[in-house]
């Protein structure tokens, strides 16, 4: 068994069409709030892991890039990379080598500057995010197209409509409305969703996660050195990952992701929470909405719905403060947007902080479990990353 | 109307342009952002990017092609069918494979109708993709010839045709729904 880690220090920049900074300028937004929230020096910190995708941006090597503008060169460090869930990735990486006794602080960076490129060239790259030779090359996906085969088979088995899914956007641009670090802060009314265009049929423009960039950063520190840095540390208690088919063809239905079901089973094993009931445990919930479908699947896959039951939590608003389970508080990658390496570092600044009960009025869950879950998928369940943020210290290291 | 592809190389002609004019004028290749008005460079580097993949080992798919049919490969010992198809059996390291035709007919399982378009595939029209699942319950993912995703429905008769894909003039496969 290795060692507990804690998070004990978050940042987070604005995410948006980030024109007036470049990546590393983007990146040390996150990195020196983060390290000052932290109230480290830098000689402290042991590792730097950076979890980047690019190819649509300039810097092939953005981690040293990074380090070198933020003054930690000279330190052990990688890039991670697991497509939209890369910075759950990253922060598993980090965790692993904490647990392990590698490092005692370890600083994760999520950046990504999906803007360098024009859309066309974006929409590119993330529909080569599955199997390119065989589903990309002759068929030309997109990444809403991978979701909307999904959209497509949730409607067609369990009669959820189109509404249901707009409904899941009406939420998180709502809560979004409070995000400062939002990429939109307009509240959007159903009929809004429901007459923009459709990008790939049946998800239209506002089913849709924009294109973003962003970055967020959390320094992690094992027990012993967390407990000196900070009376609140917020300790990741487990991770559940597993990796998917690379080819839709394989996938033995369209109306959940296995990988995401598998990576909350093993997380919830870990955290001894009953994979029947969660929500009895938790207080509130980052889900992976990169499109309005992948939320309530999200629903599914985590257990707080029944399958095939997802929709009807929506439906019935038992999503929002109040509800069985609030989720997306932030206002998801649908509406704070969705810089790919940066959003499962921007999960857990966000869960850190509902847990410490330091969000915006108007967005902030009550907190009673003092647990937190974030969900973060890679590709369209190519990776799925189920992490849980606990205020207790867990009785056993994730 | 022009298709999107030609939209996107006019937009980038357009910024190409004023970053011209912006290097007579101050020297150097800077463009502003037409929201905020911040400045950024505009590469003066560009590629093409186009990869070589080898096919070597699953070249016989390609071959039977041409003959208008559609093979997998299948582990001799456990009876699976890998399709696309791989040439090591994943299951069992002592297994082997042989190459199977796959039956050209089933049923469709899920589709979608690409609007917004990678840019590689800019230049085709409205494409709709989908999902069929063979009599023999293997999965194959192409395109649907059917543009309307309303007159399409989960568990629909389908079959699968060898066509060439144009302008590109290649071999490539296509779901055909059937008439009920």
């Amino acid at each position: 068994m290795g060692r507990r880690v804690a998070i004990v220090g978050t940042g987070h920049s604005k995410f948006g069409v980030r024109n007036d900074v470049n990546i590393p300028e983007l990146a040390y937004e996150a990195i020196s709030k983060a390290i000052a929230d932290a109230g480290i020096e830098r000689k402290e910190i042991d590792l730097v892991v950076t979890g980047y995708v690019g190819g649509w941006s300039s810097e092939g090597l953005a981690p040293v890039v990074i380090m070198e503008y933020a003054g930690l060169t000279g330190k052990p460090g990688y890039r991670i990379e697991a497509a939209c869930a890369t910075g759950s990735a990253a922060i598993k990486a980090a965790h692993d080598a904490i647990a392990a006794g590698e490092a005692d602080i370890a600083l994760v960076v999520g950046v990504e500057k999906m803007n360098e490129s024009p859309t066309p060239t974006v929409v590119e790259f993330i529909g080569r995010a599955g199997n390119y030779f065989w589903e990309f090359e002759n068929f030309g996906l997109t990444f809403p197209g991978y979701y909307a085969l999904y959209a497509t088979a949730y409607m067609q088995k369990y009669g959820a409509t189109e509404e249901d899914y707009c409904k899941v956007a009406v939420k998180n641009h709502y809560y979004a409305s409070m995000n400062p670090k939002a990429q939109f802060q307009r509240k959007i009314t159903l009929e809004t969703c429901m007459q923009s265009r459709y990008i790939a049929w049946p998800l239209k423009l506002f089913d849709c996660s924009p294109i973003t960039d962003g970055a967020a950063a959390v320094v992690l520190a094992s027990e012993e050195v967390a407990q000196k840095l900070t009376d609140s540390p917020v300790w990741i208690e487990s991770i559940g990952a597993s990796i998917g088919t690379s080819n839709l063809s394989k996938r033995t239905q369209f109306t959940n992701l296995e990988a995401a079901r598998l990576a909350a089973q093993m997380a919830y094993k870990k955290a001894g929470i009953d994979p029947e009931n969660p929500v009895k445990y938790l207080d509130v919930a980052e889900v992976h909405d990169c499109f309005t479908i992948a939320e309530i699947m999200a629903y599914e896959d985590l257990g707080f719905a029944k399958r095939g039951e997802g929709y009807k939590l929506i439906r019935d608003e038992q999503t929002y403060i109040g509800g069985v389970i609030p989720v997306n508080l932030s206002g998801g990658l649908k509406a704070k947007g969705h810089p790919l390496a940066a959003t499962g570092v921007s999960m857990a600044v966000e869960l850190a902080n509902q847990l410490l009960g330091k969000v915006e009025k108007g967005r902030q869950a009550p907190i009673k479990n003092g647990r937190a879950i974030a969900h973060n998928i890679g590709g369209t369940g190519h990776y799925a990353y189920v992490t849980i943020y606990s205020l207790s210290k867990p009785r056993s290291p994730a | 109307m022009s298709n999107q592809r030609e939209q996107a190389d006019m937009f980038l002609a357009q910024m190409d342009q004023f970053a011209n004019t912006m290097k007579e004028s101050v020297g150097i290749p800077v463009l502003m952002d037409q929201k905020t008005g911040v400045r950024m460079w505009w590469d003066q580097r560009e590629i093409k990017l186009r990869f070589v993949i080898s096919v070597e080992k699953t070249f016989k798919f390609f071959e039977a092609l041409a003959e208008g049919k559609l093979l997998a490969t299948k582990c001799k010992k456990s009876g699976k069918i890998l399709f696309p198809p791989q040439v090591d059996c994943p299951d069992d390291p002592e297994d082997e494979v042989e190459w199977v035709e796959l039956p050209n007919k089933g049923e469709l399982i899920t589709w979608t109708v690409i609007y917004v378009k990678p840019y590689s595939f800019g230049h085709y029209q409205d494409y709709t993709v989908g999902i069929a699942k063979l009599e023999n319950g293997v999965q194959i993912l192409a395109w649907v010839r059917e543009t309307d995703p309303k007159k399409l429905r989960m568990g629909m008769p389908v079959k699968i045709e060898i066509v060439r894909r144009q302008p590109e003039n290649y071999l490539t496969y296509e779901i055909v729904p059937l008439e009920e």
